[in-house]
């Protein structure tokens, strides 16, 4: 062989080997060239959510949407935080393979409104006569505007019930009706030695705040309080040691590495005498399988603190559209069609709370529900206020700074040197947060 | 045989007049050569471009920067503010590097320690030592987030089977991964049961290298087993245990997954296992904070560097 033919074939390689090299590097940023081109017909309509009963039973359905729009539906179930990490990640790159996105209003929308990832659907919610907008309920409706605009539509409400075990609170006077009742009868009934508790729910830092809130209002405090820090004030630091005392002398040990994952089994497994949580999780106790308590659970509405019984009502997941999609005209189909009267009705009737107060007031969808439970909901919807954390940019770090008062507490730590650093830093928050705001 | 060197960059002189240059020459074996091996080279210089090269420098980048909300929003350079306000944050910076520090330097220590010993007793065959080695790897090939929810149902306070094991025993219940002070403890004994055996496995396969003349010499001269250890087999290993020491501090430096299976984001109720990583990712992916965050990352990478050059400097001291 002759070194020029070698030569040539090396070269034939080498230039083989740079086309390869430079069409799969092309192809890379190709792929992260995310703007323009048109979707083909084959392009599924991607929809995220969370794994949650609301998206399973729409999984269930899709079939019938797609035939209503002739395209594929791909649906991804995660959960709350890897679905948050994944908008992160996926529109930061202004990825078009999101089209309609489950987001939190009140964790999500004001940061992702602030980045641009929301489309603005207020001309659809309004133009649209069949989908009646002003059929949703209030608190979710103004929770999904944001600066004027209508950035989701709002598909599970949610707030908090009080569970607890029929068979037990016989002999302490019944279900209690305010928070000291509460608190003496968690006392009466906890056997630590045993392993039972009177009292159980969340305990860490961040995931606790939003179901501490209505012990916050009950005691006539407030997240932010005339623009300023509030978790200072003398009704959050007793809420705030209310809530410590209670988890600390009547729950479980590890309490405070529990949110609703660690804490719910505690209470379905008969193992606490109470337990309080979002309303939406109540068939978990009712079902067989995850169970022992489905004869012997009982519902209430949130009972009254100091300043009255003042729950969160709030709409806990909602639908908005990619910023970024493709498929907006399909995706909006698709919210129409999910978030719509018909579905939202069938929806309840399986015991899925939606947002449309049509269905609230529809005795037949209420009908799935056990009947102490209807009306605890109806009770605390009636009382609730629209939020449930603080109504910040950056929710995630409020929420820490919030929460770690309320850590001391089911510690058994004094609280108040710890509330009052955390308000100090909560101030400081506030202003980034604002700064952030109009940047 | 006489040879010309020809220059490659030389080029035949065209003289005009005298007809047509003469066709070029075919390049050396080794020009080509020269010019192959980069072509060769290409594809993978590309790939370190895109994936190390780039991501290294964009972080460095968006550290400068006050980048918020959206890394493709519009973001000012704001000089070296984040590092100035991490290395000013003692709520959370220096906290989370001292249990950085904590972890790796605690649970690298007892895997050294716990892998030199099973080293040491499987060091002479025995029967069933094959089952043992492979009992060993079931740890090392299990992934850390699997590891962390097995774990976390072992340890539930409530529900866990370790606290049965202790009540039969008689001893009280722990909350393990569910208390504020024993978290970080525990966590490192997790990393410990993970970990010695890749330990063990390399300080064995060190072992079985060493010659065994200079053991039998010192047990000819009356040194006891710990002598011959102490004065004979470790410093010979020496160079093994170095690199050892140094993979498995770079890698528990590095540890995220099993923090964040076990405890979830923010490190714990009272930060209680938050380390440098587990703070760059809450500062990424909870507060959307890019600018800070990116400066953390670059902070502790130049920790990690520093590490890793006190413990080679260390290592080649002992070894030298």
């Amino acid at each position: 062989m002759s070194t020029s033919s070698q030569l040539l074939s090396r070269r034939s390689f080498g230039r083989l080997a740079a086309g390869v090299a430079g069409a799969a590097g092309m192809g890379a940023l190709g792929a992260c060239t995310t703007r323009g081109g048109r979707p083909s017909a084959d392009t599924p309509l991607r929809i995220m959510a969370i794994n949650h009963v609301w998206s399973q039973a729409i999984r269930r359905r899709t079939k019938e949407f797609e035939e209503r729009i002739g395209r594929r539906v791909s649906m991804t179930l995660l959960t709350a935080d890897q679905l948050a990490s994944s908008y992160n990640v996926k529109l930061n790159a202004s990825g078009t393979d999101v089209d309609v996105m489950m987001v939190r209003a009140l964790q999500e929308q004001l940061l992702f409104a602030h980045n641009g990832w929301l489309a603005d659907l207020s001309d659809r919610v309004t133009q649209d006569e069949d989908f009646a907008w002003p059929d949703f309920q209030k608190a979710p409706r103004e929770a999904s505007l944001t600066a004027g605009k209508v950035l989701s539509v709002p598909v599970v409400t949610e707030r908090p019930a009080l569970y607890y075990r029929k068979d037990l609170v016989e002999g302490v006077g019944g279900p209690p009706r305010t928070l000291e009742a509460l608190m003496s009868a968690a006392q009466e009934l906890t056997e630590k030695k045993k392993g039972f508790y009177g009292f159980v729910g969340r305990g860490q830092r961040s995931g606790a705040v939003s179901q501490w809130s209505s012990f916050l209002y009950s005691h006539g405090g407030d997240f932010v309080v005339g623009g300023r820090s509030g978790i200072g004030s003398p009704e959050a630091l007793a809420a705030y040691a209310y809530y410590g005392r209670l988890l600390s002398r009547t729950g479980p040990p590890g309490a405070t590495n529990m949110s609703l994952e660690q804490a719910m089994p505690i209470f379905a497994q008969g193992k606490a005498a109470f337990y309080i949580d979002a309303d939406a999780i109540y068939s978990s106790f009712l079902d067989p399988k995850v169970s022992t308590v489905r004869e012997t659970v009982g519902f209430a509405p949130f009972p009254a603190g100091p300043a009255g019984a003042r729950p969160h009502n709030i709409p806990s997941w909602s639908l908005g559209i990619s910023e970024f999609s493709l498929l907006r005209d399909d995706a909006w189909e698709f919210v129409k069609w999910a978030a719509g009267p018909e579905v939202t009705a069938d929806l309840q009737k399986d015991g899925i709370p939606g947002a449309r107060g049509s269905v609230w007031s529809d005795p037949e969808s209420l009908a799935s529900f056990p009947p102490d439970l209807a009306e605890a909901m109806r009770l605390n919807a009636e009382r609730g206020l629209g939020y449930d954390r603080p109504r910040v940019l950056q929710v995630g770090r409020a929420r820490d700074i919030v929460g770690r008062p309320l850590v001391a507490g089911i510690l058994g730590n004094d609280v108040r040197p710890v509330a009052r650093d955390a308000d100090a830093e909560f101030a400081d928050f506030l202003v980034r947060d604002n700064r952030h705001k109009e940047s | 045989m006489s040879t010309t060197e020809v220059s490659p960059t030389a080029r035949p002189a065209t003289v005009p007049g005298e007809g047509p240059a003469p066709a070029r020459r075919p390049r050396t074996f080794e020009q080509a050569n020269r010019r192959l091996k980069w072509t060769m080279l290409a594809p993978a210089l590309l790939f370190v471009g895109l994936m190390i090269v780039f991501p290294l420098v964009y972080t460095l980048d968006l550290s400068l920067t006050d980048a918020f909300g959206a890394v493709n929003a519009g973001r000012t350079y704001v000089g070296l503010q984040n590092f100035t306000d991490a290395l000013g944050d003692t709520r959370r910076f220096w906290p989370a590097a001292q249990r950085t520090l904590v972890f790796t330097v605690g649970a690298v220590i007892l895997e050294t320690v716990l892998g030199l010993a099973l080293a040491m007793l499987m060091r002479k065959p025995f029967r069933g030592m094959r089952w043992v080695r492979t009992v060993l790897i079931i740890p090392l090939l299990t992934t850390p987030v699997a590891i962390g929810i097995l774990w976390l149902l072992i340890l539930d306070p409530t529900n866990g089977i370790a606290n049965h094991l202790l009540a039969g025993v008689g001893l009280p219940r722990q909350e393990f991964l569910g208390s504020v002070s024993q978290s970080l403890p525990t966590l490192m004994l997790i990393d410990v049961w993970q970990w010695t055996p890749m330990m063990t496995l390399l300080l064995l396969a060190g072992l079985t290298t060493l010659p065994e003349e200079p053991e039998e010499a010192a047990r000819v001269d009356g040194a006891n087993g710990w002598q011959r250890f102490r004065h004979v087999v470790l410093p010979m290993l020496g160079p093994t245990l170095a690199t050892a020491l140094v993979l498995r501090a770079v890698d528990a430096l590095k540890t995220f997954d099993i923090l964040y299976a076990t405890k979830g984001a923010g490190g714990g109720s009272d930060f209680e296992v938050e380390t440098l990583n587990v703070y760059a990712y809450g500062l990424t992916f909870d507060y959307q904070e890019y600018g800070l965050a990116a400066a953390v990352l670059v902070l502790f990478t130049l920790f990690i560097v520093g590490v890793v050059v006190l413990l080679r400097r260390r290592g080649g001291r002992k070894t030298a």
